[in-house]
């Protein structure tokens, strides 16, 4: 049985998976958007004292920092008990690809070219990073809502502002993918 | 204990990411080649049945599980706010490969380098809170 959780998950389990923890979550009273905690965490560090937007009460959110707890936890056990030592199933034309922008594939989740030592201490690799997470965590609030609370939440509610948003997320991510990595590496 | 089964739904969330490796970088950057059908048929599979359940719920008018009835609130009808905010986070998903839930999975599968994407992101709705008034919505 861990054998078998070990190996990757087919998409159609991750997929049902996370309908089911959409459910779990209304069925706490609750919903699925895991971007709003950041603005909680912001309001935690003392920014509701400067800034309006983060002036609420941040208590009722303790719900949703735990579930990122967990999110945490669940990647601890990912890569311990249930860790795989088969490389990624990278479609061999993604591979081609990243190799003519100077993005070598190495099999794990994520290229040390990126997240590796020498990357994240390097001026460059710092910068890359914490743009990128000021890009998502700017236009998350702005959107309001990212992948969980529009593409999840949203869409399966029928907003087509959740639509709006994805077709953005979109939009931004293309442009990323055949505008500036290119030009990174 | 009340908490407990949020940090559950939680640990349950990060372990389904990571297995399915919706947490990777490389995963991102093939879905946004449109080069395989993972990333598609995984959020595919979660739309299509989590909008049937939201359909069962509204339908059947549900109860949570303290007994209050399962509300769903509509987003605030525009159009700037969506296609602007969607495409600045947009551009840093495809950068850093990671959405707010997957930083946090990844942070935990051992990816320290998550830390700066973390902070960047909580800079970023900084930067939102402080200019907010100044954006069309």
């Amino acid at each position: 049985m861990l054998d078998l959780l070990r190996q990757p998950w087919p998409w159609w389990t991750s997929g049902a998976a996370i309908a089911f923890i959409m459910v779990l979550l209304l069925y706490f009273g609750k919903y699925f958007g895991v971007s709003s905690n950041l603005r909680t965490i912001c309001t935690i560090a003392g920014a509701g004292k400067r800034v309006e937007f983060f002036n609420f009460n941040w208590k009722a959110q303790r719900w949703n920092l735990l579930f990122v707890l967990g999110a945490v936890l669940g990647g601890v056990i990912s890569s311990t008990w249930l860790k795989n030592d088969q490389p990624l199933q990278l479609s061999s034309a993604t591979v081609e690809d990243l190799n003519a922008i100077g993005v070598s594939f190495d099999g794990n989740l994520n290229p040390a070219q990126l997240f590796g030592a020498t990357a994240i201490g390097s001026v460059k690799g710092i910068a890359i990073l914490l743009i990128g997470g000021v890009l998502v965590g700017f236009g998350s609030r702005y959107a309001g809502g990212c992948t969980s609370g529009h593409a999840i939440s949203g869409l399966t509610n029928m907003q087509v502002p959740s639509l709006i948003a994805v077709i953005g997320f979109f939009i931004g991510g293309l442009a990323t993918t055949y505008l500036i990595l290119p030009h990174l590496f | 204990m009340k908490s407990i089964k949020f940090i559950f739904a939680g640990l349950l969330f990060g372990i389904i990411m990571s297995k399915s490796e919706a947490i990777s970088w490389y995963r991102i950057q093939e879905m946004f080649r449109f080069q395989s059908f993972h990333m598609y048929g995984l959020m595919g599979t979660a739309v299509v049945l989590g909008s049937i359940a939201v359909f069962l719920i509204k339908k059947f008018k549900v109860s949570d599980y303290t007994g209050q009835p399962i509300i769903f609130k509509d987003k605030d009808k525009s159009f700037p706010r969506y296609i602007i905010g969607g495409t600045i986070f947009g551009l840093g998903w495809a950068l850093t490969g990671a959405c707010p839930g997957p930083m946090f999975v990844n942070l935990g599968f051992g990816y320290f380098g998550m830390l700066i994407v973390i902070l960047g992101a909580l800079l970023g709705t900084f930067i939102y809170g402080v200019v907010r008034n100044k954006l069309p919505h």
